[in-house]
This record gives C-alpha cells, structure tokens and sequence, in this order.
C-alpha cells in the first residue's frame, strides 16, 4: 500500500518537473529567438547608420578633411569582423560627433535641401542605432540570466545555441542632431 | 503599419494610462497607420470606433487603489482573439505588470512586443518581489521597453533588469490650446487653480488651502478654482468658514472642462508633496497657456526645465507658496513670460513630437513580413498543447 502512494507520489513529482522543464525550454527557446531578431536588427541599423555617413563623407557639403574621417571610419565600421566591431562603430559615433557637433558644420548642413535631408537622415539612423543596441542588450541579458539557471545549465537545455554576447559601444549621437531643424 | 495598442485599465474611467494610450492611438491614426486598441470594458458600451473591448473590469485592490482590471479565461481567449483577427505588425502594451489584458496579451503574442512602464510602484511595494517568478517570464517576452519617466526607468533597471528607452509622455496641445474660459473667471481679483483629487492629500490641497490666507491678505479678491474627483461637501466643510466663498469646487470635469479650467485662472497651482512621476498636469496647464507654480518635487522640476518654466517653491511649505503666488500676481509681466516659456516647453511633449519617437521604437523591431501571431502554447496556458516547433526556427 505505501509503495504505491510512494510511487505515485514520485510519478506525480516527475510529471510536474517535466512540465516546468519544458516551461524552461520555451522560455530559453523564445529568449534565443528574441536576441536573434534584435541582433539582426542592431546590424541593419548599423549598417544604414554607416551608410548615411559615407553619404555625407561623398556629399561635398563637409570640408574635404572631415569627410576623409567621416569616409574612413565608415569603411572600418562596414569591413570590421565580429571580433573589432565594437571599436569600429564606436570610432564611427565618434567621428560623427567629432565631425558633425560643431556650430559651423550645423550651419552648413542646415543651409541646404541635401544638407539638411542627410542631416535628418543621420539623425534617424543614429537614434534607431541606439534605441537598436538597447533592445539587443536587453534581450541578451535576459538570455544570460536564464541560462545561468541550475537545471538549464545540467541539463543542457540550451542545446547549441551559442551564448549571447552584448554589443558594447559608444553610441551617443552628435548634440546638434537630437535638436530638430 | 498595423499597431495592436493595449490599455491594462478599464476604457470608461479617465486616467493617465487611459489617456496616454487614447492620444497615441489617435496620433498614429492622424499619421495614416492602422490602430487598434484592447482595452476593459463592457463589450456593449459605445465607444471609438478603433477600441475593442475586452469584457467588464473587476474593480480589485491592487497597488494601494482599487483599480479596475479585466483578467480570467474570457479575457484571455478575448484577447488571443483579437491579436490572431488583428494582423498586427507588432502589439504594443502599456504597464504590462498590471494583472490585466496588457499582461494577457504579451503572454499570448509570438512577435515583436513593445512595454511601456508608466509608474514607478514596483519600488513602493512587494508586488514584484512577491511575483517574481510570474512575472519575470512575461517581462522576457518584451521585445523593446519604453519608460515615460525617469522614475518608471530606474523601477525598471533595479526590479526587471536591463534597461527601458525614455519616450516621456505627450501633451495632446490642440486640446488645451483653445478654450473659452467658464463665465466670471478670472474677473479682476486674482485667480488660482488647482486639479487633482481632492481627498488625496497628497496631491497637496490641504498645503495650498493654508497659503491661501497669506495670499489674501495682499489680494483680498483673490479666488480660487479646483477641479477634481473626491467628496466635495466634505472638502468645502473644511475648509475655514472665512475664506469658504472665495474657493469654487467643482468636482469631476470632463477634457473639455478641464481645458476650460485651465484658460479661466491666472495661476495654475501644483502643490503635491510626493508619488508623482512625470507631472502630466503641468503639461497641460503649459499647453493651455497658463503659468506654472509649482512644488520643487524632481518630476516637476524636471519638467518645469528646472524652473526656467514655471516658479518652484519648496514641497509643502504654503508660506512659500502665498510669498510665490503673491509675488507671480501682482506682476502681469513675469506671469506672460512664465506662460511663454511653459507653452515652448509644452510644444516639446506635444504628441507630434512624442509619436516620432514612439514610431522609431516600432521601426527598430518589426520584423517585416511577418505579423504578430498567437503563441500556440498560449492555449490553455501551453499545459495541453503539443509543443510546436517555432517557425523560426
């Protein structure tokens, strides 16, 4: 008679672990596909952010030094491996503040259609590169959490799925373009 | 694009959330976008034609006010209906830690979510630590989280982890902009307002009821206009027999009115001592053009540009306040400049503004193509269904 309370008690405590395990599972499954999105969508807002720069670099409205360091920090940002990305679109952000966060450069930008349409256009690409990066931490972060979890870790319940890391740069936009024209 | 909007508290009670949402919604709608809205309520009322209800809110106590909720299997299957009808680009939720259909619908949505946090009350109470383990798989399913202060960010980044993008929130300008003021007001002696509930003491009545003696001791016409829910018999007993006539309340007002309200005093008042997180009120008393006297709480002076747009005086200190109203009304001058600055300030948080933001947010995670769907394992809490592989792999 007890055995059998026993046993049954130890089916019961197997079914309700299996449950929250395969609860576990979807958690992490749902995470991975998150940070797969956001990573996704950190790239595409990189990559337009730097092609709005080589824009500007090729414009003709900046002086021919600034574009030079505007195009060259554009290239290093677009040719950069996974392993040098970070430092490449954190020189980028810094040459467009370095280039773009002084008063003449405003007036000049401001003075024309072009100008202040590649002016607007940065300004949205820096903002959405931002807002991007925010999300894909987030959702990296929540990944980690999770997968330092006791049982996600034992039970391999990540499968292969690499881990996250989280994108780490400077990202602050230049001054003058949060203010709108 | 095709926006799921998604109000957590009942569609018939005014509120901040409520109108947040409405004012977005009808922003979106003015920018050519598709909206819908889930929100509580009773399926029958008649309400805008972009609003679906989702069944009658339960008024429950929960966060130290009774609010009303909708929550159970009929709001549940409600909402997954009406994400699965909506061929949504992304959903966007609004305090999707209330108990509510925002927390509903996140649980049952597979796409892009967007969270917005409205209030700071995770750090105020034991909510969040006593749900932890509820909560935290909800909060996952957040795709991109928006706070509207820096209050409701820090709440944010110490009990959810991570972060939150700051989008503060809109003022609807062309509501408050134009209004004809109530007849005899101002008039001649002076006028102050003040709009809030009235039998919260928080909201600082009691602090601005006790400078008003000071203030007419040098404005002896001086009159006072408050607007705002709470028992007003009670209120008008306590007040000093001496200055019971100079003080006009008038309850409850509807948009309307309180824009009304807002163009009829010469000085708006805003004496809260605590518990607020943003100060919407002073952006509409900005939008509507009046001057700004306010109590240095750091939601305010925030949005008072620390003071360039509209006079602070110290939190519960009605000697200050009459000294500042006194100061402010004798002087026709620095009140307009006030008004001034207040109006340039109101422009920023103007919902034209406010929507691009939002719109950047919704443009950094849609996934193109692909619309918002129902999580199979929704169904009946995902405890029946076979788990299906994710389409996206």
């Amino acid at each position: 008679m007890t055995t059998r309370w026993v046993l049954g008690a130890l089916l019961l405590a197997l079914a309700l672990l299996g449950l929250y395990l395969r609860g576990l599972a979807g958690r992490l499954d749902r995470l991975h596909v998150r940070v797969e999105a956001a990573s996704n969508a950190l790239d595409a807002q990189l990559v337009r952010r730097s092609g709005v720069a080589l824009e500007l670099a090729t414009s003709g409205l900046l002086d021919p030094a600034s574009s030079m360091l505007l195009a060259a920090s554009a290239h290093a940002a677009q040719a950069a491996d996974p392993a040098t990305r970070e430092e490449a679109e954190s020189g980028l952000t810094q040459a467009l503040r370095a280039t773009l966060d002084a008063p003449e450069a405003d007036a000049v930008l401001r003075s024309s259609e072009t100008g202040r349409e590649l002016a607007e256009e940065a300004a949205a690409a820096c903002q959405r590169v931002v807002l991007a990066r925010r999300f894909h931490n987030d959702a990296a972060a929540a990944t980690l959490r999770l997968r330092r979890h006791r049982l996600v870790r034992y039970l391999h319940l990540a499968g292969r799925a690499p881990l996250p890391v989280t994108f780490e740069c400077d990202d602050r936009p230049p001054a003058c373009l949060s203010t709108p024209a | 694009m095709r926006v799921g909007l998604v109000c957590p508290y009942s569609w018939d009670v005014p509120g901040g959330v409520k109108e947040h949402v409405r004012d977005l919604a009808e922003e979106l709608l003015r920018l050519g976008h598709e909206v819908s809205v889930l929100a509580p309520g009773d399926p029958d009322a008649v309400v805008e034609p972009y609003v679906v209800l989702s069944g009658r809110a339960v008024p429950v106590p929960f966060n130290g006010s009774v609010a009303r909720l909708s929550f159970g299997p009929v709001s549940a299957s409600r909402t997954r209906r009406w994400i699965r009808e909506g061929g949504f680009d992304l959903l966007h939720v609004h305090e999707p830690v209330s108990p509510s259909v925002s927390m509903l619908a996140v649980w049952a949505a597979s796409g892009p979510v967007v969270g917005t946090f409205h209030s700071s009350y995770l750090s105020r109470s034991r909510v969040y630590g006593a749900s932890y383990g509820i909560l935290q798989p909800t909060l996952e399913r957040i795709t991109a989280r928006i706070a509207v202060s820096e209050a409701a960010r820090s709440t944010v980044v110490q009990h959810v982890g991570g972060d939150a993008v700051l989008i503060p929130n809109g003022v609807a300008l062309r509501r408050y902009a134009k209004a004809d003021p109530m007849p005899g007001w101002p008039g001649q002696g002076g006028a102050l307002g003040f709009l809030g509930r009235i039998d919260e003491p928080r909201k600082g009545l009691p602090v601005l009821l006790e400078a008003l003696r000071a203030v007419v001791a040098e404005h002896p016409g001086v009159r006072l206009l408050v607007a705002g829910p709470g028992d007003v018999d009670e209120v008008r007993d306590s007040i000093d027999p001496d200055l019971r006539d100079r003080v006009e309340l008038l309850g409850l007002v509807s948009d309307a009115d309180k824009a009304a309200m807002l163009h009829s005093v010469d000085l708006y008042v805003a004496p809260n001592t605590g518990g607020e997180s943003f100060g919407m009120i002073l952006l509409e008393a900005m939008a509507a053009g009046a001057p700004v006297l306010a109590s240095n709480l750091d939601a305010f002076r925030s949005v008072l540009d620390d003071g360039r747009a509209g006079r602070l005086f110290p939190v519960g200190d009605p000697g200050a306040l009459a000294a500042a109203a006194n100061e402010l009304l004798r002087d026709r001058a620095k009140r307009t400049a006030l008004a001034e600055a207040g109006t340039a300030v109101a422009r920023r948080y103007d919902w034209q503004t406010v929507a691009q933001q939002v719109l950047a947010v919704y443009e950094t995670v849609i996934l193109p193509g692909i619309p918002v769907g129902v999580d199979p394992r929704a169904q009946a809490f995902g405890l029946f269904s076979t788990r299906l592989k994710d389409a996206n792999g």
